[in-house]
C-alpha cells in the first residue's frame, strides 16, 4: 500500500490545494518499506496532487482541509482520503499503518505540548 | 477638578472593561473571531467561528490557528505574521476550507493584541463570510464577463473561443470593428477573465482629447509642469497599475504620443509630463479602433513598430449585418431589458415592424439596434410596437417599400427571415439600400459556394446553416 501525506514542515499541511511538499511512503505487512520519499512540488495545485496520486498508484491520502471536488474525484479514482488531520505527519503515518487514523482527528503531537511548526 | 473627575471616571470604566466576559460578548457577533498567541496557537474563538470552521472551541485551544481555520493567508503575504511583527492591522480577502470540505470566501481583518503594559500578546483575526457578496458580484459583473456579450453566430462563437485565450496571457490585444460592435465590452470581458481582474480596468478614449491634454491624462504630470498644473496628477497608466489600460480609438493617437506609448510598452516605465523621475508600471494594454490601422501605417499616420507591438492578438468584431443569426437574439434581449426598466406592458413587435427592422442596414451596429428598441419601447403607448413607433429614419425606409411589406405575412422568426427584403425576390421598390443585409447575405453565399467549389453540404457547413436553409436562401437570392 502506498500512502501520500501532504506536509508542511513537520506537520500535515493544513490545506490540500496549497501544499507544496508531499511525503510518499510504501507500507508492506504493517511496516514502512524503505525510506519514505519527500517530494517538493513545483507549485501549489490540488489538481496536480490528484494527478500525482493516480500516477504513483497511491491507495491512501492523508491531508488537512480539502475541497469536496478534489475529495470526490479521489474517491471516484478509488483512493481513500483521510482529511482534516491535524498534527505531526510521522504520527499520522503511524496511526494510518495501525489503521486507527480517523478523519478530522487532532493528533496528540498537535497540542501545546507537542512540536509546533 | 474636572480633570480629576475624568480620571476617576476612566479608571472605574477601565476596571469594568477588564471584568467583562469578552468571549460571551463576542459570541453575539455574526463574525468569526479568533485570538492567537505570539506562536499563533489558539487562545480563544467565538461561537460564529465554531460554526464557520466546524470545530469546537474547547478542542482547539493550543492548536496552531492555521490548522483550524485552514485559510490561504500564508499565500497572501501572511498578514498574521506581519501583525505579530510590525503590530500593524490589516484587511485581506481570501478563503478557508471548513470541515464540510467547503471553500468559503472570507474577508480577514488581522490586528495585533497588546497588553496594557505594552507587551505583545498575539493577534486577533476577524473572519467575515463574504459568500453572498461574492455571489452578488458574480451576478452583477459576471464571472467571465462574456455573459454580457450576446451572440450565437459563427463569427461571434469564434470571438468567444478567443476570449479565454486572450485572458490567459498578458500580450497586447487589438480589437477592431465598426462603431457599435461591442469593442468596449470585449475589452472589459478580457480584463474580467484575466489574472488582473482584481485590479483596475481603465478606459481612455484617445480620440476625445487634444494631444497635450491626452499626454497628461495618460502619463500624469508634476506640479508646475504647465500653467494650471497646480498639483501632481498620477495619470491613467499609474492608476491602472496591476490592471488593464484600454486605449480606445488608438487610430486617432498623434505620432509623438505613439512614440511615448511604444516606449512604455517596451520599458514599462515613463516620465510624467514635466517630471524628471521615471515611474515604473505593470499594466496590460488593450487597444481598439474602428479605423484600418494597416492603411494608416501605409499612409505614415501610424507607426509600424507600434502597430506590430499592439497587434499581438487581434480580435475583429463583425458588424451586425454579418450576424444575421444574432439579430433576433439581440432584439429580444434589448426589448426585454428596456421593457423591464421602463415597467411597460408591451408584448412585442408587429410583423411589419419586424420585417422593417430586419431589413435595415444598421450602420451603428448593435448600439444602434439598442437605441432603436429603446426609442420604440418609450414611444409605444399600447401592447404592440408598430412601424410608426420606430425612429423616423426607419419610417422613411418603410414608406419606400411599404407596398411590398403589406403583402407579406410573417408569424415567427423563421418566416420573418423569408420575408426580408432581399434583392431578386422583391419588386425593385422594396430593394433595401445598397450594402443592406440582403446584399451581404448574397455575397456570403456566393463566396462560400466559390470556396467549396459549389458543394452545398460544405457550403452549408461553412456558413453554419443546415442544407435546407441554404437551399431556401439560394432560391431566395436567385442563385439556383
Amino acid at each position: 500500500m502506498k500512502i501520500l501525506i501532504t506536509i508542511h514542515k513537520n506537520e500535515v499541511a493544513s490545506r490540500f490545494d496549497l501544499t507544496s511538499e508531499i511525503l510518499i511512503a510504501e507500507v508492506d505487512a504493517g511496516e514502512i518499506a524503505g525510506e519514505p520519499r519527500i517530494i517538493l512540488l513545483p507549485g501549489t495545485s490540488g489538481e496536480d496532487i490528484c494527478g500525482l496520486a493516480i500516477k504513483e498508484n497511491i491507495s491512501l491520502i492523508i491531508c488537512g482541509g480539502i475541497e469536496d471536488t478534489h475529495y470526490q474525484y479521489l474517491k471516484w479514482k478509488k483512493i481513500k482520503v483521510v482529511d482534516g488531520v491535524i498534527g505531526p505527519y510521522e504520527q499520522a503515518l503511524k496511526f494510518a499503518i495501525a489503521n486507527t487514523l480517523k478523519p478530522g482527528v487532532i493528533l496528540p503531537g498537535a497540542s501545546i505540548y507537542g512540536e509546533q511548526s | 477638578m474636572a480633570k480629576e473627575k475624568t480620571r476617576v471616571f476612566l479608571q472605574s470604566n477601565t476596571s469594568l472593561l477588564r471584568k467583562l466576559d469578552l468571549i460571551s460578548l463576542l459570541d453575539s457577533m455574526t463574525l468569526g473571531v479568533l485570538f492567537v498567541d505570539p506562536a499563533r496557537r489558539v487562545i480563544a474563538m467565538n461561537r460564529f467561528l465554531e460554526a464557520l470552521t466546524g470545530y469546537n472551541r474547547e478542542e482547539v485551544v493550543g492548536i496552531h490557528g492555521e490548522n483550524i481555520i485552514r485559510s490561504n493567508l500564508l499565500t497572501l503575504g501572511d498578514p498574521v505574521g506581519k501583525a505579530l511583527e510590525s503590530e500593524k492591522s490589516m484587511t485581506q480577502e481570501g478563503d478557508i476550507i471548513n470541515q464540510s470540505r467547503k471553500k468559503i470566501p472570507i474577508r480577514f481583518s488581522v490586528s495585533p493584541l497588546k497588553l496594557i503594559t505594552g507587551k505583545k500578546a498575539g493577534a486577533m483575526l476577524i473572519l467575515e463570510d463574504i459568500s453572498l457578496l461574492k455571489d452578488l458580484d458574480n451576478k452583477i459583473h459576471g464571472f467571465s464577463g462574456k455573459e454580457h456579450i450576446i451572440g450565437q453566430s459563427r463569427k461571434m462563437l469564434e470571438i468567444f473561443e478567443l476570449l479565454p485565450i486572450a485572458a490567459r496571457t498578458d500580450a497586447s490585444v487589438l480589437i477592431t470593428g465598426e462603431t457599435g460592435t461591442g469593442k468596449d465590452l470585449v475589452a472589459e470581458a478580457i480584463h474580467k477573465a484575466s489574472q488582473r481582474s482584481r485590479y483596475p480596468f481603465i478606459k481612455v478614449n484617445c480620440g476625445a482629447l487634444p494631444e497635450s491634454l491626452l499626454e497628461s491624462e495618460l502619463f500624469g504630470h508634476v506640479r508646475g509642469a504647465f500653467t494650471g498644473a497646480d498639483k501632481d496628477k498620477p495619470g491613467m497608466f499609474r492608476l491602472a497599475h496591476g490592471g488593464t489600460l484600454f486605449l480606445t480609438e488608438i487610430g486617432d493617437l498623434s505620432l509623438p504620443l505613439q512614440v511615448k506609448i511604444l516606449t512604455v510598452l517596451d520599458d514599462k516605465e515613463f516620465f510624467p509630463v514635466g517630471g524628471s523621475k521615471k515611474v515604473s508600471v505593470d499594466v496590460r494594454i488593450i487597444t481598439a479602433t474602428h479605423r484600418d490601422l494597416g492603411k494608416l501605417v501605409k499612409h505614415g499616420k501610424f507607426r509600424e513598430d507600434l502597430f506590430y507591438r499592439l497587434n499581438v492578438l487581434r480580435l475583429h468584431l463583425p458588424p451586425l449585418r454579418e450576424r444575421e443569426e444574432d439579430f433576433r437574439l439581440l432584439l429580444d434581449h434589448f426589448f426585454r431589458e428596456i421593457r423591464a426598466n421602463l415597467n411597460k406592458k408591451i408584448k412585442g413587435f408587429s410583423d411589419a415592424c419586424l420585417t422593417l427592422l430586419s431589413s435595415y442596414n444598421y450602420p451603428g451596429n448593435v448600439r444602434e439596434l439598442r437605441n432603436i428598441v429603446e426609442y420604440a419601447v418609450n414611444v409605444c403607448p399600447n401592447e404592440t410596437i408598430r412601424p410608426d413607433h420606430l425612429p423616423k429614419a426607419l419610417l422613411s425606409m418603410e414608406q419606400a417599400s411599404s407596398s411590398s411589406f403589406e403583402n407579406q405575412e410573417t408569424t415567427d422568426s423563421e418566416s420573418m427571415e423569408t420575408a426580408m427584403a432581399f434583392p431578386g425576390t422583391m419588386p425593385s421598390s422594396a430593394i433595401p439600400a445598397p450594402g443592406g443585409w440582403g446584399d451581404v447575405e448574397r455575397a456570403m453565399i456566393m463566396k462560400a459556394l466559390t470556396e467549396t467549389g459549389g458543394n452545398r453540404t460544405n457550403t452549408a457547413a461553412l456558413l453554419g446553416w443546415s442544407r435546407s436553409k441554404l437551399w431556401r436562401k439560394i432560391i431566395q437570392h436567385g442563385l439556383k
